[in-house]
């Protein structure tokens, strides 16, 4: 958790230190919500947070540490009678392991190459979406479908459109059987999770490209700037923090790929994903140990991405989210 | 002039209408044609089916497997869609209105929930589960589903309860009402939309479920119907399972485009709501 | 019909800050009282506290003479009105003026006569049946004014009714609720920050700053006799001169020349421990060219000559604004003001003096000019306390009073 904690932190300090700068900036006229019993009000925030804090921490603090154990363990449920605590062993076990590696390479691949085509791709939808002058409901309506399928079903349907036979891709594009050559396997599993979250990521950057002053666009208008300077020179700065955390919330779900790659080939073909290898190590394999090794190397995987993001870019914490308390 | 480019300004939206729709739909539609073709023409790789049947429909519904999948899908998303939104709400209600100390820390652990990777819980989260006799049950996977629709709810609840204007209930105080009467007549008319939209938020992403439904369960007990269907392909009851899980995709795709089809307004501005500002 | 009597009441948070402190004051049955004063002077929180929105921390707040400290609003039968009209949106305007009377349990056609009553005389009759959304800002404050009146309560309070609208249906409205206040006979309490409608809305003015009350009384005397500084900076527009006046040997070196002093002002600044620096003050229309003073009002005032820098001519009368060379006045409560204005320096600081000469004053930018102020009417103030040393007995003498 130590790593994670960051983007937490810095939220704590600075919600702390509004109610003090409050006062003494505004006097006596600010709109103390609940003055009467301040005491009461806190008791009564914790009351109303407590069970949904318990619960999350619960289903996720409890279980990671829970996994680290058990990865510090030999742990197979196919030979139970050989449980015993090994150290890292494990880990040597799975970071000398040339699958690990490759399913490692597969979904750095699809993150990456995915996010960066969900950008442009969003960016234009976005654009769609907020300027359209005609079919705006119809696009908004349309583009909402593939955020809100059932993935698999979408994963059952790009597998059938590329099935030699059945699919009508298949007959348009090519001779053989895409699923079964990795280079196009992985082609279209990136595509199927473009088709899924391309919707969302434009519907986050169209609540940022809302921010941008109508007023701004016009006087840049009126000083000359053609649409591709309006486009980098005003609307782009204005969105950065919008981009930031799209770009954020995107990398870390497109590293967790799982169903369109158990659908599409499921795992075959060296496309598996780490989420594939850990989830196959685990109910294929019963290996827990090996199992819980993978999920522990995931997570401090994707603390330190997201610690990247937030060092790097300086993104203001998604969270803080409470400008104007009343 | 002026009206010949807008006309050319609307044609060039509407193309790019069009494509933004038929690259949306085009998944959709071709499950839906494959649903509706015999088997027979299964085969055809065309998009519009030549000879309509209902015949797969017919095959789901006359399988438990199906029936009961549905049954767990809809009873596991609405209980942990109730009580994300329950416990979402009084944590958003206390986040936007209340001040108290371990606010931030909320919204931190939160914040750190809906990034964290769902697959490192998996391993664990099987073992305690059979520890526990969680396993292949409905508590076993509406646990982590409300775990992590939570931040969804808190995040998306407390940007609509943030925009409530809160004078009202001094209003109403004024005019004579209790903190009951100002809750239930003014409050909460107000709110119910909010709390609409994020348990329509909810359902979808339980709904949606794949990896815990897959690791958490084994049987038809608690298996909901995404599962279901990737076990379809193995099944050796159906001659081919292809028209027979095209139907059930379309089953459970129904509700979504229900939704999205009747609350587009809503979904839209509970997503970027709860995404950006929150 | 009540009357209200705050009684030593105190407003004070768990963190220390005090935002209303020991505020006395009685508003008599069907007065119309205005609370003003800058942003944080703890209006707000006493008309919070009066409508029991706000605990009170010390004192008493009676109703009709009894206590209501620990009643519910619901329970002190006073109807509020909102700077944010809180209309409640998802009911029709007849909705929500029914609202009241519905919560007090009426039966609907008294409910509907009473609503019906109120949407005649605020002139909301053809708009019942809209939702709040649908209505300018205007026709939202009428809604609110027509559910405050509607169950005729004890007393109505107002934070900032018309501060959402813009300038000039806030004029119009102001004279709505002046005619609405003397027509029902309600005890008001009405609190602003401008200090026009506070001149022109009410009975008696109450000027706050820092939780304190500064000066009760009718608009006119706060304007003629102005306790202290900040209420003297805080009253009229455009606002009050303040120059640096300095005493030595009997008589006061301004930047406007040597003011004399009259026996009352020069044995106040005689005792001991009197101050060596004052601020004087003068209002802009006490200034007139020096031109078009006949010689016997020219005896009770004093000339001066500086260059005109700016002319704004309303018609009736001119402002004109000329520049004088000399130390500028500094006070806490100036610095107050100016932070209100929202300015870097309070306007009526600084090296700018602003003054309302005749119309036929002859005066042009750029140009030199002769101007007479009246003694009589000027004030002196200590810039450590505040105080006005000009006042005697609640009037303010000049400076030439004996």
């Amino acid at each position: 958790m130590s790593i994670n904690a960051t983007p937490a932190g810095a939220e704590v300090s600075a919600e702390a230190e509004r109610p003090a700068t409050v006062p003494t900036q505004r006097g006596g006229r600010r709109k103390t919500p609940l003055s009467e019993n301040k005491k009461a009000e806190r008791k009564l925030g914790w009351l109303l947070c407590a069970p949904a804090a318990l619960v999350m921490v619960a289903v996720t603090a409890y279980p990671i540490i829970y996994s680290v154990w058990l990865s510090l363990q030999r742990y197979d449920l196919r030979f139970p009678d050989q449980r015993e605590f090994i150290g890292l062993e494990n880990y040597v076990t799975v970071l000398t392991n040339e699958f690990w590696w490759t399913a490692f390479g597969v979904t750095m691949l699809i993150t990456v190459v995915t996010v960066a085509v969900e950008l442009v791709l969003g960016m234009g939808l976005a654009l769609i979406m907020h300027r359209a002058l005609v079919g705006r409901g119809i696009v908004r309506t349309s583009a909402l479908i593939p955020y809100g399928i059932v993935t698999v079903v979408a994963a059952f349907s790009w597998r059938y459109a590329w099935t030699p036979g059945t699919g009508y891709l298949a007959n348009l594009f090519s001779d053989g059987a895409p699923l079964t050559e990795r280079a196009s396997s992985l082609a279209i599993i990136m595509l199927a999770e473009i088709w899924k979250t391309t919707p969302f990521m434009a519907l986050l950057l169209m609540a940022g490209l809302a921010l941008v002053p109508e007023d701004l666009l016009k006087a840049a208008s009126t000083d000359g700037a053609t649409a591709w300077q309006k486009f980098t020179k005003v609307m782009l700065p204005v969105m950065k923090p919008a981009i930031l955390v799209a770009l954020l919330f995107r990398t870390l779900d497109a590293f967790r790929v799982f169903d369109n790659i158990f659908v599409l080939t499921a795992g075959g073909n060296e496309t598996s994903s780490v989420s594939m290898l850990a989830y196959n190590n685990l109910i294929r394999g019963l290996n827990l140990g090996i199992g819980s090794t993978m999920s522990v190397l995931i997570f401090i995987t994707v603390a330190i991405i997201a610690f990247v993001f937030v060092k790097l870019f300086g993104t203001a914490a998604p969270g803080s989210d409470d400008g104007e308390r009343r | 002039m002026a009206v010949e480019t807008t006309t050319r300004a609307k044609l060039r939206w509407g193309l790019l209408d069009v494509l933004v729709v038929v690259f949306a739909l085009i998944p959709v539609l071709w499950i839906a044609s494959l649903s509706f073709k015999t088997p027979a023409t299964l085969t055809d790789g065309k998009f519009i089916p030549r000879e309509w049947t209902l015949d797969n429909y017919r095959t789901i519904f006359d399988t438990d497997q199906f029936v009961r999948a549905l049954i767990n899908s809809i009873g596991i998303a609405l209980i942990a869609t109730l009580i994300a939104v329950v416990l979402g709400a009084m944590a958003a209600y206390a986040i936007s209105r209340l001040d108290f100390p371990g606010k931030g820390l909320l919204v931190g652990v939160s914040l750190l929930i809906a990034m964290f990777p769902q697959v490192s819980l998996v391993s664990p989260l099987f073992e305690i589960e059979r520890q526990l006799g969680l396993f292949d049950t409905w508590p076993g996977l509406i646990l982590p589903y409300i775990t992590f629709a939570l931040p969804l709810a808190i995040y998306t609840l407390s940007a609509f309860f943030k925009q409530i204007p809160w004078d009202l209930e001094k209003a109403a105080k004024m005019d004579g009402a209790t903190q009951g009467q100002a809750f239930r007549r003014v409050i909460a008319p107000l709110a119910a939309p909010g709390l609409f939209t994020t348990a329509i938020l909810v359902f979808i992403f339980c709904w949606n479920d794949f990896l815990f439904a897959i690791t958490l369960t084994s049987t038809e007990r608690a298996r909901t119907v995404p599962v279901a269907l990737s076990f379809f392909t193995g099944e050796s009851q159906f001659e081919d399972p292809t028209g027979a899980i095209c139907a059930a995709a379309v089953v459970i795709t129904i509700p979504i485009i229900l939704f999205v089809l009747f609350f587009q307004r809503r979904i839209v501005s509970g997503l970027t709501s709860g995404a950006v500002k929150g | 019909m009540a009357d209200i009597v705050l009684d030593k009441v105190s407003k004070s948070f768990p963190d220390g800050t005090v935002a209303v402190q020991d505020v006395d004051l009685e508003i008599a049955d069907g007065e119309f009282v205005i609370l003003v004063g800058p942003s944080g002077c703890g209006k707000s929180t006493t008309l919070n506290m009066i409508a029991g929105l706000e605990d009170i921390s010390s004192g008493e707040l009676r109703i009709g003479g009894q206590r209501v400290n620990d009643k519910a609003p619901r329970d002190r039968d006073i109807a509020m009105v909102f700077q944010s009209y809180a209309l409640y949106p998802n009911m029709t305007v007849r909705e929500n003026m029914a609202f009241p009377l519905r919560l007090a349990k009426l039966d609907k056609e008294t409910i509907n006569q009473k609503v019906d009553e109120a949407a005649k005389v605020l002139e909301l009759t053809a708009l019942l049946d809209r939702k709040p959304a649908n209505l300018s800002g205007g026709q939202r404050q009428r809604v609110a004014m027509g559910r405050a009146i509607v169950r005729q309560p004890k007393a109505f309070l107002m934070d900032e009714p018309l501060s959402n609208l813009d300038a000039k249906l806030r004029v119009q409205m102001r004279t709505v609720v002046s005619r609405l206040q003397k027509q029902l006979g309600t005890t008001t309490v009405y609190v602003t920050h401008d200090q026009t409608e506070a001149m022109t809305l009410g009975d008696r003015v109450v000027i706050m700053r820092g939780g304190a009350v500064q000066q009760v009384g009718p608009p006119q005397e706060l304007y003629d006799h102005p306790r202290n500084l900040f209420v003297a900076g805080f009253i009229g527009s455009p606002s009050m001169n303040f120059l640096h006046a300095a005493v030595q040997d009997g008589a006061l070196h301004t930047a406007l020349g040597d003011v004399p002093l009259g026996d009352r002002v020069r044995r106040e600044l005689e005792a001991a421990d009197a101050p060596r620096e004052l601020i004087l003050g003068i209002r802009p229309e006490h200034f007139e060219d020096a031109e078009l003073v006949d010689d016997d009002t020219r005896r009770r005032g004093l000339e001066f000559e500086a260059p005109a820098e700016i002319v704004e001519s309303m018609g009736s009368d001119k402002y004109v604004y000329f520049t004088v060379e000399g130390e500028r006045a500094s006070a806490a409560e100036l610095e107050e003001l100016a932070a209100d204005a929202g300015a870097a320096d309070f306007a009526g600081t600084g090296g700018n003096l602003v003054t309302r000469l005749s119309a036929e004053s002859p005066v042009a930018e750029g140009q030199s000019r002769r101007v007479w102020f009246n003694l009589e009417k000027i004030h002196l103030f200590d810039p450590a306390t505040g105080r006005n040393l000009t006042l005697h007995e609640g009037r303010a003498a000049g400076a030439l009073a004996d």
